[in-house]
């Protein structure tokens, strides 16, 4: 990084032009203020002179300005003024400013490399926290719209003991059966259906049809159907994620190339030989791909069949009760949950495919 | 027709038998589709008349009646609450609704279909826009490439669909209501894919291509606009087919939780509360074609575009 980086002299432009109003006065201020707005615009200051210790200086700057902003808002909640506004411009430019460094840094271990690319998206990620819970408690948003992540944080650690059974109910009962037998049988189907040429060319279209059609809307069926316990969201989930699965896997087992299959051909292989020897694990690549499409959707099955009745139990029961009741804290509880369990169940199923499919062209470096 | 010969290569594609027309026929896709199609209407009529007996059983068995098979079967399949209507009924049912009732009217599927619609047209329009903006972003900034994309992939593993209700009760708390806080639902669930689809396009060009308007000393606008833009085309389209379905799902997902008036989710939801199961398979129903025919508008306007860039058809 050779060339000026136009948001590090943001940041310190506004790191002064915090001190200068802070020397004007006539603001409430907690001492910590002034020495952060002062440590930022040194080490911006001073990251100008020395390029290669821009990530250092940055990162400590931008960081002890967000510390001191944060324990600055509850003394000073309601008092706010310019001064403060701009510290927060200059320590949010002074941490875009530290991303800059971290992504331009050239690291020679892989180690290392891969720690660098975990830890940029980390930084983002907790910028964006901090400027939500800063922007929300400092200019005063009702905790009906949005709750700072403070106060989510304190709720889900708070209620740990019904976001443990809601999870229970979606996520290990409703999601993880009907996922099973969704993707199993959509399975199943496509090698039934890979037997007949005829079936396969009607199937296809309309399989990639399906997956494109609202299906959750057979949701209120199902709970007519299968009653307001967990086997209905199941049902949802099987058919949102059969689908995908018989599609994905139909193409899957025409990935063979035709070289391969005669080369089966030659060592006299049968049906069933070649089917688990070649065209499988040619297959699996597709397959996997409809196994990570579905880890998504059957959340979104479960969760959103809740909508239509449950028992009192249930991640979308509580998500639209706690709605009505306008506790907001607990909905972004409840939805944070569910996104780590997404994210999570992907990840495994992405870590699974790395084991399984190592062979494949997009793993090897 | 002979044995195929075995061990040449290539003797398992492109082998096909001289054949009379039914063979030929099938070899097409039409008519594999239509038997498909016939055999899922056929299986829907058996599981119409399994599901609903054990209901009618009870009904005649009350009336003290003792009907034959074909009148059993005909009762089961006209029934007013089915627990699954035949298709026939919904077929009726869809007809009712959109021909014979006025599109203004309350009951019409043409007034709720067309709530839907807007909103997920205006959130679809939204979500393209954005998408392709932050695909712009991401292209030339090397931090948001590091810093945002990684949260963009991540988000399409959480189950979005859930802040649904939420966005729109608290829509409404801030006095936005109507058409927005659906459409910003869909616009939440189509930008993802138009941003991962139009990163991967607009750095699909070759190196080779890149390196040529390099050294024709191209800006970076003409960089841009001469070539990344166009090659980035298919993969804009591809990636829209996907947002429009996505935008629809949001709109009737936006309308079922929070007691909407209008829109085919409200009628799924009305449908359900008052056990019309007839009116929640017709609901169902438009909505697939809704999807099917979004989905191949941008179809079509995909060919379009690649005829008109002339692009081998």
């Amino acid at each position: 990084m050779t060339r000026r980086s136009p948001v590090l002299a943001g940041a310190v432009a506004f790191a002064l032009a915090a001190l200068l109003l802070m020397a004007m006065g006539g603001e409430l201020m907690t001492p910590m203020l002034p020495v952060a707005a002062l440590a930022l615009a040194a080490a911006g200051l001073a990251a100008m002179r020395l390029p290669a210790w821009r990530g250092w200086l940055m990162g400590l700057g931008a960081h002890g300005a967000a510390f001191a902003l944060l324990s600055a808002l509850p003394l000073l909640a309601g008092h706010l003024g310019a001064a403060f506004w701009a510290l927060v411009i200059a320590a949010w430019l002074g941490a875009w400013s530290f991303a800059e460094a971290l992504s331009g840094a050239r690291l020679r271990s892989g180690m290392g490399r891969r720690a660098l690319d975990l830890a940029v998206p980390l930084v983002f990620g907790a910028w964006i926290l901090i400027l939500w819970e800063i922007l929300v408690r400092g200019l005063g948003v009702p905790a009906v719209l949005l709750p700072p992540p403070s106060a989510i944080w304190l709720r889900l650690a708070g209620s740990l003991p019904t976001l443990a059974a809601d999870f229970r109910q979606t996520f290990l009962k409703a999601v993880l059966v009907g996922y099973a037998i969704g993707c199993g049988a959509g399975f199943l189907a496509a090698i039934l259906v890979d037997r007949v040429p005829f079936l396969r060319r009607g199937l296809l279209p309309v399989g990639n049809l399906v997956s494109a059609l609202p299906i959750v809307g057979v949701a209120p069926i199902m709970v007519m159907w299968f009653g307001f316990d967990w086997p209905s969201k199941a049902a949802v989930v099987v058919i949102m994620t059969f689908f995908p699965m018989l599609v994905n896997t139909v193409a899957g087992l025409a990935a063979a190339s035709a070289m391969e299959r005669d080369l089966m051909r030659t060592y006299a292989a049968g049906y069933w030989q070649a089917l688990a020897k070649l065209r499988l694990p040619a297959a699996l690549p597709f397959i996997f791909n409809a196994l990570k499409i579905n880890s998504t959707l059957a959340l979104i099955g479960a969760i959103v069949a809740e909508f239509f009745g449950t028992p009192i139990v249930g991640m979308g029961f509580r998500i639209s009760t706690e709605v009505g009741r306008m506790n907001i804290d607990m909905v972004w509880a409840e939805i944070a949950v569910a996104a780590l369990a997404g994210s999570a169940f992907y990840a495994l199923v992405s870590a699974l495919e790395r084991v399984l499919t190592f062979w494949h062209p997009s793993y090897r470096t | 027709m002979t044995s195929a010969p075995v061990a040449e290569p290539g003797a398992a594609i492109g082998y096909r038998a001289r054949a009379g027309w039914p063979r030929r026929l099938a070899a097409g896709q039409a008519v594999p589709v239509l038997v498909v199609c016939l055999g899922i209407l056929a299986i829907w009529y058996v599981a119409a008349v399994a599901l609903n007996a054990p209901f009618q059983r009870d009904a005649f068995a009350r009336a003290k009646a003792s009907p034959t098979t074909l009148e059993f079967v005909a009762a089961t399949l006209a029934q007013d609450r089915p627990v699954l209507p035949s298709p026939h009924q919904v077929a009726e049912e869809l007809w009712k609704t959109t021909v014979t009732v006025r599109p203004s009217s309350k009951r019409s599927l043409v007034y709720h279909g067309w709530v839907t619609l807007s909103s997920t047209l205006l959130g679809f329009l939204m979500g393209t826009l954005l998408g392709v903006a932050l695909a712009v972003a991401i292209l030339h900034s090397r931090t948001l490439d590091k810093s945002l994309m990684p949260w963009i992939v991540a988000s399409q593993t959480i189950p979005i669909l859930a802040i649904a209700p939420m966005v729109i009760v608290v829509l409404n708390a801030v006095g936005i209501t109507g058409l927005v806080p659906k459409a910003a639902i869909s616009t939440y669930l189509s930008f993802f894919p138009v941003t991962v689809g139009m990163v991967k396009g607009l750095r699909s060009p070759e190196p080779i291509h890149l390196d040529l308007m390099r050294t024709y000393s191209a800006s970076r606008a003409q960089l841009f606009w001469k070539l990344r833009w166009p090659a980035s085309v298919p993969f804009l389209f591809t990636s829209m087919k996907v947002a429009v379905a996505a935008s629809l799902v949001g709109a009737i997902v936006g309308e079922m939780p929070t007691g909407a008036v209008a829109g085919l989710g409200a009628r799924l939801l009305s449908g359900s509360y008052y056990g019309q199961t007839v009116q929640i398979w017709a609901a169902l129903l438009a909505a697939a074609l809704l999807a099917s025919v979004l989905v191949a508008i941008v179809g079509l306007a995909d060919r379009i575009v690649r005829r008109r860039m002339g692009a081998p058809a």
